[in-house]
């Protein structure tokens, strides 16, 4: 299971990672191989403010359809338009091209306050 | 597939289980008077008396097969392919298509379906169907509301005032504010909307019959940022600038005017359509064409995530199931007239109407009180209430003058018109309720 070094993870399988000021969100590679094969991904409106642990997207996949969380609390700076096209990239390539939105935190620091690395192995572990 | 009932051996099986010898166990604590009641039921009749009997109380009926009264509901001619089609097994006892390997023809035919409607509103998809029209408001409007997440309703007068109860109900649920503008000279004036406001509905032509201007509606309300969902007679359809040319987001309404009878208001079935950046957001099935493996066409469920039996508490509705057989009656009424025999009906509907309002409104204390243009209804200001005319006009066989209730007047009352109505019936009606006023 991937699980890579440079970001945070949380108890509902989305990874967060600082860049540039922005927390890009996406879901592991657990998670993207629990759903299965995905058809659609429903992502936010730019724009929007959203809590910490709010549903913000929906990922349906073959089997079915599962809410994305907001990591932290922010306002969504960005979607990923390219997975209306192509949302297997989600599965693909679920910590680079399959990231789904970013958020421009309130508070950057609550980065710190979600899983390390190795949290989210054992985390992943009991629920394997 | 035959019904398999538990054999007595399977009885004998469970009961042996619960250490039961006799199934009257099982229903020990029900009263005796519930297990075995005494029922008030006559003698046993033959076959050949029971015919008799019912024929004696069938003709007791009275028909409404030229009722004036409007509203929403009409008789119209149905083809008697209509009916012939609908009466089939296949579709008569059809149950939800989710095995498309063994549901293609009712698939096919809601597929059909569904593209006869986003022809018809003009807008890109419609679903499998829904309930009756107001339902399908109240389900277009939650669907605006969820993809603008806002919470403000602005309704029209115009729109129908029971189609606004059931869509207050739904919306108290929901914690959702409605707010309602007042008709104007019987038409919904210009307003403005302000950025909590998700939905705006009108209604064309109006609950009194009068045809809108959209427009200004359309262009305030996208202004603000909200989605137009509007209410539509699919007939009117055939002839008036649709709802997608408009500009509106959402259509829905009533299909009883397709190829179903009044069915004393219902069941009738419900449409709504909406823009393709919509779709994920329509509630209930929806059927789509695709290819199976050996690139032959087929129909299956799509999208089906967004619904209850997937998404559970979180699905866009909670409605499960559509009106499949009135709906289908729908969709083989508009294969069976196409297009322009479509328009002639609803020409027709209007030239009738016309003819009647004319006619009635020569009569002395009565006059027109819906602007021009309107459709095929209309309302009259009465010079007396209008429930007792109505009633008196029953007495005499004539079903007409629905009251309008009396937020929208005094003494009004609604008149329909269509295709069943010929030159005899508009002039009796009008004897007739000359004589009720004099």
């Amino acid at each position: 299971m991937n699980i890579p070094e440079d970001r945070r993870y949380t108890k509902t399988h989305e990874w967060a990672k600082l860049d540039g000021g922005l927390i890009v969100v996406g879901i592991s590679d657990f998670a993207q191989e629990s759903l299965g094969d995905v058809v659609y991904v429903e992502t936010p409106e730019v724009g929007r403010e959203v809590a910490a642990g709010e549903a913000v997207a929906v990922i349906e996949s073959v089997k079915t359809a599962s809410d994305v969380y907001a990591p932290v609390a922010g306002k969504i700076a960005e979607v990923n338009e390219a997975l209306a096209d192509a949302p297997e990239t989600v599965n693909e390539d679920p910590y680079e091209g399959g990231w789904l939105f970013k958020i421009e935190p309130a508070d950057a620091a609550a980065l710190e306050g979600l899983l390390s690395p190795e949290d989210y192995a054992k985390l992943v572990e009991e629920e394997s | 597939m035959d019904f398999t009932p538990h054999t007595a051996d399977d009885v004998r099986t469970m009961l042996a289980e619960l250490g039961m010898q006799d199934l009257r166990e099982l229903y020990a604590d029900l009263p005796p008077e519930l297990l075995e009641p005494q029922l008030n039921l006559p003698e046993p009749l033959s076959e050949q008396e029971v015919l008799v009997h019912l024929q004696e109380l069938a003709a007791r009926n009275q028909t409404a097969a030229k009722s004036f009264l409007g509203g929403g509901v009409r008789p119209h001619f149905v083809p008697s392919l209509v009916p012939a089609l609908a009466q089939r097994g296949e579709f008569l006892t059809a149950y939800t298509p989710y095995q498309p390997e063994v549901s293609q023809g009712v698939l096919q035919a809601i597929f059909e379906y569904q593209t006869m409607i986003a022809e018809l509103t003009g807008l890109d998809v419609s679903n499998a169907s829904l309930y009756d029209g107001a339902e399908a408001l109240a389900e277009g409007v939650l669907l605006a509301l969820r993809q603008t997440r806002r919470m403000g309703v602005v309704v029209s007068q115009g729109v129908h005032p029971e189609y606004r109860q059931v869509l207050a109900t739904y919306l108290h649920a929901v914690g959702a504010e409605m707010r309602m503008v007042a008709l104007e000279g019987g038409l919904t004036p210009a307003a403005q909307f302000d950025d909590s406001v998700g939905a705006v509905v009108l209604q064309s032509p109006n609950f009194i019959g009068a045809i809108e201007n959209p427009e200004p509606w359309i262009a305030a309300a996208h202004q603000a940022g909200a989605l137009v969902v509007y209410v539509a007679d699919p007939l009117s359809l055939a002839l008036l600038k649709t709802p997608g040319e408009w500009g509106a987001d959402v259509a829905v309404g009533d299909g009883q005017p397709l190829g179903n009878a009044m069915n004393f208001g219902g069941p009738h079935f419900g449409y709504i359509a909406v823009r393709e950046k919509l779709l994920r957001q329509l509630p209930g099935r929806l059927v789509s064409e695709t290819r199976d493996v050996d690139g032959r066409r087929g129909y299956v469920l799509a999208l089906a995530a967004r619904e209850q039996h997937i998404r559970r508490a979180k699905a866009k509705s909670n409605i499960t199931t559509n009106a499949q057989l009135t709906a289908l009656m729908g969709a083989m009424y508009l294969a069976s007239l196409g297009p322009a025999g479509l328009a002639e009906v609803a020409t027709t509907a209007v030239v009738r109407a016309h003819e009647l309002a004319a006619a009635l409104a020569e009569i002395d204390g009565v006059e027109l009180a819906t602007p021009q243009p309107f459709f095929n209804e209309f309302a009259l200001r009465l010079p007396r209430p209008a429930d007792e005319v109505r009633a008196a006009l029953a007495a005499r066989g004539w079903h007409a003058a629905a009251p309008v209730p009396a937020e929208y007047g005094e003494n009004l009352a609604l008149f329909a018109a269509t295709e069943r109505h010929g030159g005899a019936d508009i002039d009796g009606l009008r004897q007739a309720l000359a004589e009720v006023l004099s």
